[in-house]
C-alpha cells in the first residue's frame, strides 16, 4: 500500500501528532473514552521501555523492542480470510482497521447476544463497555504497551453473550495488516453472563509481504461470570519481520470455565502474557499454548495464575516446537492467595528442540502462601524421542514424515483440548501449512 | 573499642577512624530475638563499626598480609561499593542491611572469655536436646574460643598432613603456599560476582583453604572443627579446596545447634577447584540465629571427570541467600546439589542451586526439599544453563515444598536455558501439606499431634538426610522435632 500520510520517517515513532490525529476520529466516541485514552498516551509516554535489570524481562531481546518509524495505516482493500472456513455464528473482519461485518443471527440477537466492533460497541453499549474494559490490567510487564493499545486501539471485537444464553457456533474475528512500518493495536472485549457459554475464535495475520516491518500491540479482555463457559482461541501468523505484543486478561468468576488457547506461528519477536485470575470457588482456567519457533524469530510467553478464591483450579500447558536458530521463553508463574485454600494448580512447559541452534528458556515458578493446596509444575526441554522415531522408520515412514508425524502428536495433546472440531481442524491445517513452507 | 596499637606488629599502624560511634552489640535495626546470644566482650583486634579503605588496611595489616592481597582487597571495596542491591529479583529485605553498623573484624585471642554459667537457659537446653557433645557445646557457646576436643581429632589432621594435605585458614595459606593458592583464589567466584561475593572479597578474614594433592584419596571428612579458632565463624570466611587430579575429599562445616553470632550479616565465600578425576563433597549444616541475614556465595569448578557435590541444609536466620553451583567445565563433569531448607517465623530461605554446563556430556543434578512452618517463607531460586554447541548434556531438578501452617509460604522461581537438540533438561516441583489421613493413622498408635507430624516432616526429608554424614543426620532429624515443636494445634 502507498504511504499514508501519517507515516513518519524512520527516525521517529508513534507521535503525539498520530496520537491527536487518532483523537480527531474518535471524536464520536464517548467523553469517559477519550479521557481514558488522554490517560493512556501519557502513561505511555512517561513509561520507560524495559531495562535489562527488569524481571519481567528476563532473557528477552531487549534491542529488538524498537518502536521507532511505525506509523498508523490507512484502510486496506477487502482481506480475504487466510484460515479454512468452518460453520460460525458471526464473523468481523479488521482489514487495517477497517471493519467488515457478518451479521449477528437473528435468534442470537433477540436474546440479547452483541458482536460488534469496539467503536460500535461503544458508542451504542458505553456503560457496558466501560464497566468491563481494562476491569483486571494482566500486569505482567507490558504496561507501556498495553498503555499504547488503550491510546490508539480503534479495534477489535466486542462480544457479549447474556445470562443463561448458549452459542454452539463460534464467533469469529480476523485482523488483517498490511504495509511497511504499520502498526495496529486490536482490543478484544468478551463479557460472558451467568451460565451463558461462547466460543471466540481470532485470527491475526499480515496481509502483505513477509518482509514486511509492522508493529502490534493487542488486548484481550475476558470475563466469565459465575457458571459460564468460555472458549477463546487466537491465532497469530505475522509477517517475519513484525514486532508483536498480545496481552491476555482471563476473569473467572464462581464456577465459571474458561479455556484459552494460543498458537504462535509468526513475527520476528512476539510476546504474550496472559493472566489467569480464579476470582469465585470453583472458577477454573485452562492455558494452553502452542508455539512454532523457527528461523531466528523469539517467543515471549509470561503467564500467571492467580488463584484468589478456594476451590479454585488452573492447569496451563504451553508447548513449543523449537527449529533452526530460534529462541523461546517461558516464565510461568502460579500465585496462591492465602485465602485460596484447596487450590489445585499446575503449570507445564515443553519444549521439542528440533535444531542443535535453537534456545529455550524456562522459567516455571511457584509463590503459595496457602498450604492446604495441590501445586506442581514440570519443565522438560529434549529433542524427539529416539525410540519413537526408530519405531515409525521400521514401519517404513520416511525419517522426515517420522519427524513431521511426532511434531503433530506433540501438539496433537493441546490441540485435543478443543471441543469444536472445526477449529481444531483449522489450526490444525494453520500448523501444517506452516511445516510444508 | 579502639584496638590497642601497641599489639600491632607494625609501627605507625593505627586502627581505622570511623564517624559512627561503636554500638555494644549490632543488629540491623530489628529485636534480638530468642535464638541469638551475644556477650560483651573485649577484643584483641577490632576494625569497629563500618567500612571504609582504613577499616581493610587495618585488617590486611593484622594478618600481616602480602601487598597482592591488600591491592585485591581494596580493589573489591570499589566493586561493593559500585554493585547495586539485587532487589530487583531479591526480597527488598535486603535494604534493611545497614553496613555502618557492622563490624567487619574481630578477633579475641586464644583465652575463654566468659563461662559456662552465662549462657542463656534455653541455650543449655537446646545443646541437651540435640545431644551436642559436651566439649563441643562450649565452643558453640562462644565459652571457648579453641575447641577442647581438637586432641580428638589431630590424629585425623596428623593422617592427613602425611599424605600431603594442606589445610590452614586463608590467611595461612596465601602466606604460606600463594604457590598453591593464588592461581585459583578468586577464579571460581570472581569478585564482581555479585555485590556480597565483593564484600567478602574485601573484608574476609578466616575459612578453610585446603589442597589434596594428586591421588589422594582423604578417607575421613575433613571438619571446620579441626583448626578452630575464634575465626573460624566468622562473618566474612573464605573457603578455597583445591582437588588435584584423581583426588577425594568431603569438607564439613557448620553444625546443627544455634550458632553463636556476634554479627547480624554473614557473607562467605566458598570456593571448589575439582581437577581431572577429582571428587569432592562439602557439606553444611546452618542454623543462624533469627537476625543474621546470611548471604553467602559458594561455587566449584569441575573438570574433566570430576564430580562435586553440594550437601547443604539450612534452619535458622532471618534471610538466607545461598545458591551453591557446578560449572561443569570438563567433559563428563557431574555436578549435584543436595538442599534442605527448613524456614520457621520470621524467617526467609532463598536457597537453590546452579548449574553450568560448559562442556559435553556433562549431567548435574539438583534435589532441594524445603519446609516451611508458622510463618515462615521458603524460596527455591535455580539456574541450569546449557549453552550452544554442547552435546549430550543432562539434568535433572526436583524441588518439594511441604507446607506446615496455614499461612506458610513457599516459592519456587527456576530458569532453564537448553540450546540445541542433543540434551535432556527436567524440571519438576511440587507443593504439598502433611496430609490429614498420615497425622490421624499416627494419632490412631498413640503419638501426639506433634510427634505425628515430626515423623511425617522427617519422612519427608527422610531420602536427603540419608545422604548425610551419620552425626548430622541425627543432630538434623532431632532439630526438626525442636522446630516442629508448636507448629501444630
Amino acid at each position: 500500500m502507498s504511504a499514508s500520510p501519517l507515516s513518519t520517517t524512520p527516525a521517529e515513532g508513534l507521535s503525539s501528532a498520530h496520537f491527536a490525529t487518532h483523537l480527531s476520529r474518535s471524536a464520536a466516541l464517548p467523553a469517559w473514552w477519550l479521557d481514558a485514552k488522554k490517560a493512556a498516551w501519557n502513561q505511555f509516554t512517561a513509561l520507560p521501555l524495559p531495562s535489562r535489570t527488569d524481571e519481567t524481562w528476563r532473557f528477552s531481546d531487549l534491542k529488538g523492542l524498537d518502536l521507532t518509524g511505525f506509523g498508523l495505516p490507512e484502510a486496506a482493500p477487502q482481506a480475504t480470510p487466510k484460515h479454512a472456513a468452518f460453520p460460525q455464528s458471526a464473523e468481523l473482519v479488521f482489514a487495517n482497521g477497517q471493519a467488515t461485518r457478518g451479521p449477528v443471527p437473528a435468534d442470537l440477537a433477540g436474546r440479547g447476544v452483541i458482536f460488534a466492533p469496539l467503536e460500535e460497541a461503544l458508542r451504542e453499549h458505553g456503560d457496558l463497555v466501560r464497566s468491563y474494559f481494562q476491569k483486571h490490567p494482566a500486569n505482567l510487564g507490558s504496561e507501556k504497551f498495553v498503555a499504547l493499545n488503550t491510546a490508539l486501539t480503534a479495534t477489535g471485537a466486542f462480544l457479549y453473550v447474556p445470562a443463561d444464553v448458549e452459542v454452539a457456533l463460534p464467533f469469529v474475528v480476523q485482523h488483517t495488516l498490511t504495509g511497511q512500518n504499520v502498526a495496529a493495536f486490536p482490543h478484544t472485549l468478551v463479557v460472558l453472563g451467568p451460565r451463558a457459554k461462547a466460543t471466540l475464535v481470532e485470527f491475526f495475520v499480515s496481509g502483505g509481504a513477509a518482509s514486511e516491518r509492522q508493529l502490534v500491540s493487542g488486548v484481550n479482555d475476558l470475563h466469565a461470570a459465575e457458571g459460564a463457559q468460555l472458549t477463546y482461541v487466537g491465532a497469530q501468523h505475522w509477517s517475519r519481520q513484525t514486532l508483536a505484543f498480545q496481552v491476555n486478561s482471563i476473569a473467572a468468576g464462581r464456577d465459571a470455565r474458561v479455556l484459552s488457547l494460543n498458537l504462535h506461528l509468526g513475527g520476528r519477536q512476539a510476546r504474550h502474557e496472559s493472566h489467569s485470575r480464579l476470582l469465585g470457588p470453583g472458577a477454573h482456567s485452562e492455558m494452553l499454548a502452542l508455539t512454532v519457533a523457527d528461523g531466528d524469530r523469539e517467543f515471549d510467553q509470561r503467564t500467571l495464575q492467580t488463584h484468589v478464591a478456594p476451590h479454585t483450579t488452573s492447569n496451563l500447558l504451553y508447548k513449543n516446537a523449537l527449529l533452526d536458530t530460534a529462541k523461546t521463553i517461558f516464565s510461568g508463574l502460579i500465585i496462591v492467595e492465602p485465602d485460596a485454600q484447596k487450590t489445585d494448580a499446575y503449570q507445564k512447559n515443553r519444549n521439542l528442540m528440533l535444531s542443535d541452534e535453537a534456545e529455550a528458556h524456562s522459567l516455571p515458578g511457584l509463590e503459595i502462601q496457602a498450604n492446604d493446596v495441590k501445586c506442581s509444575h514440570g519443565s522438560t526441554s529434549a529433542r524427539i524421542d529416539a525410540e519413537q522415531e526408530f519405531y515409525l522408520q521400521a514401519r517404513g515412514i520416511a525419517p522426515a514424515a517420522a519427524r513431521r508425524l511426532l511434531v503433530t502428536a506433540f501438539f496433537e495433546e493441546v490441540l485435543n483440548k478443543l471441543e469444536n472440531e472445526d477449529v481444531h481442524a483449522a489450526l490444525t491445517a494453520l500448523i501444517a501449512s506452516r511445516f510444508q513452507a | 573499642m579502639k584496638p590497642p596499637t601497641d599489639l600491632l606488629a607494625e609501627p605507625g599502624l593505627d586502627a581505622p577512624t570511623h564517624e559512627t560511634t561503636a554500638v555494644e552489640n549490632p543488629t540491623v535495626g530489628i529485636d534480638q530475638s530468642a535464638g541469638d546470644f551475644t556477650y560483651d566482650v573485649k577484643y584483641e583486634f577490632d576494625a569497629g563499626n563500618g567500612l571504609n579503605e582504613n577499616v581493610i588496611r587495618y585488617i590486611s595489616s593484622v594478618k600481616k598480609e602480602a601487598d597482592w592481597i591488600l591491592d585485591f582487597r581494596l580493589k573489591a571495596y570499589q566493586t561493593f561499593l559500585a554493585k547495586p542491591m539485587p532487589t530487583h529479583w531479591a526480597t527488598k529485605d535486603l535494604e534493611n542491611i545497614d553496613f555502618n553498623k557492622i563490624r567487619y573484624y574481630l578477633s579475641q585471642g586464644t583465652k575463654p572469655k566468659r563461662t559456662w554459667d552465662e549462657v542463656p537457659d534455653d541455650i543449655k537446653k537446646t545443646f541437651e536436646r540435640l545431644g551436642i557433645p559436651e566439649q563441643e557445646r562450649k565452643f558453640l557457646a562462644g565459652v571457648e574460643a579453641q575447641f577442647d576436643s581438637e586432641a580428638a581429632y589431630s590424629n585425623v589432621k596428623d593422617i592427613v598432613a602425611k599424605q600431603g594435605v594442606i589445610f590452614c585458614n586463608s590467611t595461612e595459606a596465601l602466606r604460606e603456599h600463594p604457590e598453591l593458592f593464588k592461581k585459583w583464589f578468586g577464579k571460581v567466584i570472581p569478585t564482581g560476582d555479585n555485590k556480597f561475593s565483593a564484600l567478602n572479597s574485601a573484608v574476609f578474614s578466616g575459612g578453610s583453604f585446603i589442597y589434596v594433592p594428586k591421588g589422594v584419596k582423604v578417607a575421613m571428612p575433613l571438619q571446620a572443627y579441626f583448626r578452630i579458632n575464634a575465626e573460624n565463624f566468622g562473618q566474612f570466611e573464605r573457603t578455597l579446596i583445591i582437588a588435584d587430579e584423581g583426588a577425594e575429599v568431603t569438607y564439613m562445616e557448620g553444625c546443627t545447634a544455634p550458632k553463636f553470632s556476634t554479627s547480624t550479616l554473614h557473607s562467605a565465600v566458598v570456593e571448589l577447584v575439582a581437577l581431572k578425576g577429582a571428587k569432592i563433597q562439602y557439606i553444611t549444616v546452618q542454623n543462624w540465629a533469627n537476625n543474621v541475614f546470611n548471604l553467602v556465595t559458594k561455587r566449584a569448578i569441575a573438570m574433566e571427570d570430576a564430580e562435586v557435590k553440594w550437601i547443604d541444609c539450612n534452619i535458622g536466620s532471618r534471610l538466607t541467600m545461598k545458591y551453591p553451583g557446578v560449572i561443569l567445565k570438563g567433559r563428563r563433569a557431574r555436578g549435584e546439589v543436595i538442599s534442605i531448607a527448613l524456614a520457621n517465623d520470621g524467617q526467609h530461605q532463598d536457597t537453590g542451586a546452579k548449574m553450568i554446563h560448559a562442556a559435553d556430556d556433562t549431567t548435574s543434578v539438583i534435589v532441594a526439599k524445603s519446609i516451611s512452618v508458622g510463618q515462615g517463607r521458603s524460596t527455591y531460586r535455580g539456574v541450569v544453563h546449557i549453552p550452544k554447541h554442547l552435546k549430550g548434556c543432562k539434568n535433572n531438578t526436583e524441588c518439594d515444598a511441604l507446607l506446615i501452617n496455614t499461612n506458610s509460604r513457599t516459592d519456587t522461581y527456576p530458569a532453564i536455558v537448553v540450546r540445541g537438540d542433543t540434551h535432556a533438561v527436567q524440571h519438576e516441583a511440587s507443593v504439598s501439606k502433611v496430609s490429614e489421613d498420615m497425622i490421624f493413622y499416627m494419632q490412631q498408635r498413640g503419638l501426639t499431634e506433634a510427634q505425628a507430624m515430626s515423623l511425617a516432616v522427617n519422612g519427608f526429608v527422610n531420602d536427603l538426610v540419608r545422604q548425610f554424614p551419620m552425626e548430622y543426620s541425627v543432630e538434623l532429624k532431632r532439630l526438626i522435632d525442636l522446630e516442629m515443636e508448636g507448629s501444630v494445634g
